[in-house]
């Protein structure tokens, strides 16, 4: 059976600088894989590599037995690949309502597009609230949801989220992590789920990818990450792999 | 006071023009951070194709409409053929290549039209009415405005109320997001062009008749004027280049009318600008200053 995502020796980086290698990934239907990594890891090069904003040197990309490499980064929205970029990228100058029309403009479909627009205001009450309201005035958690929810108007088959929870009170993160969860769930995304936050990030995984340097060092399903990286009441963890992969 | 009435009056009919054209400069800058110094030597190319559709023709509203097309049509093979080729990350290099997109421009009217002053007569009376003896307002000064309202007006239809609208805004405010959401970004950059020459164009073939005529530089005196004004009213704002360009018309009129000397209403442009910008360093509409807390 072929994976939702499959990526094979991917080197990518930016000009001289090499910064991913020989990176091997797989990310199945309705999975959540967290790839976790120190500061200069590697993590959101990964992503801007599988959505396209950087050209890899090497490698293959194939979302459901299709090659990425040869479709420019505004076609790959239509293959249903949404990429939230760090840093609450909302568009600060346009409303709630106009960020999420935006998400579904390259839709043919326009009354679905509009349906998943509302379903985006149902999942999401504190967007619906604040409609009419520009970027700029929402709150970070607020911005957060907001990109997501615009991500989700395209109906993707794979989300790659880049530091969501970054800056946001532990309210919101829980509340971004419970939603990725409920989407996982109930709709079958999948999702690529970068996180310097490495208990938030395995609390909801059902994968995780270690990155240094640029290199995939570990790899392995959720529960076993969170034994051999995190220190527990019983267990200590691996204190050695933590301290030279993850800084802490 | 009726002095003032007329000066503001004409002041507000020069403004427009200055607006129209501050309008192009910031749909430009707005789509690609690039201030547009050819924006003059196109709308000139585009005043001078209605100067020849209107010799051919007889007809002075082809030769408008011509200018509106061509000025449009010029704008896509400029940004298509040569100012995407700038790389974004390099700002200055834009400058040089815009200005020398204008050096040719002008130097290619020069070779077709000759350098001579050609004096452009307005489609309209520019005779002012008067009503009970008191000066209102010419015909012509009545058409500029209408002709400038209109457009302002299908500008902001366009950009808020429709698709294309708000591909062209995402794409000005927020690229890599806009790409990532599906949007042609480089397509979107193309029909900006297109706009602002169009824009360019027009305001070309409002002030042309006003006595300034038809050379091949006619337009750099407004392109300045005009570039001030969108400054004032802060780059990034569209209202804020209709609004600045209205603010430096009226000014320019008050000054010139006032104290009898041309030459000081160019320094009143620039004390205005000063002014503006000790108080409100990005111009008085300046977007968003903080893009992501």
């Amino acid at each position: 059976m072929t994976s939702l995502l499959t990526v094979g020796g991917l080197a990518a980086g930016y000009g001289p600088v090499a910064v991913l290698h020989d990176v091997d990934l797989r990310v199945e239907a309705g999975q959540i894989v967290a790839v976790l990594g120190a500061n200069g890891a590697g993590k959101t090069t990964l992503l801007r590599a599988l959505s396209g904003l950087i050209r890899p040197t090497a490698g293959t990309l194939d979302l459901a037995g299709t090659p990425l490499i040869p479709v420019p980064v505004e076609e790959r929205v239509r293959l249903g690949l949404a990429h939230v970029p760090e840093g609450q990228a909302v568009v600060a100058e346009l409303t709630v309502d106009e960020n999420l029309r935006l998400g579904g403009l390259w839709r043919r479909d326009r009354a679905d597009a509009a349906r998943a627009r509302d379903e985006v205001y149902q999942l999401l009450p504190p967007l619906a609230a604040r409609r009419r309201h520009a970027g700029h005035q929402l709150s970070g958690g607020e911005r957060q949801l907001l990109a997501i929810g615009r991500a989700l108007v395209a109906r993707p088959r794979l989300l790659l989220l880049d530091e969501p929870c970054l800056g946001l009170a532990p309210l919101m993160t829980a509340r971004v992590l419970a939603l990725l969860r409920r989407l996982r769930d109930e709709n079958g995304l999948a999702v690529v789920l970068v996180e310097q936050n490495v208990a938030a990030a395995l609390s909801v995984a059902d994968q995780g990818v270690l990155l240094a340097g640029g290199r995939v060092v570990l790899t392995g399903d959720a529960g076993t990450l969170r034994d051999s990286l995190l220190p527990t009441a019983g267990a200590p963890g691996d204190a050695a792999l933590r301290h030279a992969y993850l800084g802490f | 006071m009726q002095r003032f009435g007329y000066l503001t009056v004409d002041g507000l009919a020069s403004g427009a023009v200055y607006a129209t054209f501050a309008l192009s400069l910031v749909l430009i800058w707005r789509a690609g951070r690039i201030v547009n110094f050819a924006q003059g030597a196109i709308a000139v190319a585009s005043a001078y194709l209605a100067w020849s559709v209107t010799a051919h023709t007889h007809s002075y509203w082809l030769g408008f409409v011509a200018a509106l097309a061509g000025g449009a049509l010029l704008g896509v093979v400029v940004e298509r053929g040569v100012m995407r080729f700038v790389p974004a990350d390099r700002p200055m290099d834009a400058v040089i290549v815009a200005v020398g997109v204008m050096l040719v421009v002008q130097g290619v009217l020069g070779m077709l039209y000759g350098a001579d002053h050609r004096p452009v007569p307005a489609p309209l009376p520019t005779g002012v009415w008067r009503v009970g003896g008191v000066a209102t307002v010419s015909p012509y000064q009545l058409f500029v405005v209408g002709a400038v309202a209109v457009l302002v007006a299908a500008l902001a239809l366009l950009f808020t109320r429709t698709r294309l609208g708000l591909r062209l805004r995402a794409a000005a405010f927020a690229p890599e997001v806009a790409r990532l959401l599906g949007v042609r970004v480089a397509r979107m950059t193309t029909v900006a062009w297109a706009l602002a020459s169009a824009a360019g164009a027009l305001a070309a073939m409002l002030v042309l008749p006003s006595g300034l005529g038809l050379t091949p530089t006619a337009m750099d005196g407004v392109f300045i004027t005009a570039f001030t004004a969108a400054v004032i009213g802060g780059l990034d704002s569209a209202v804020g280049a209709v609004v600045g360009g209205l603010a430096v018309g009226v000014v320019v009129n008050y000054v010139t009318g006032y104290a009898g000397n041309p030459n000081l209403a160019n320094l009143a442009v620039l004390a205005l600008l000063v002014i503006v910008l000790l108080v409100r360093p990005g111009g008085l509409f300046s977007g968003v200053a903080v893009r992501r807390a």
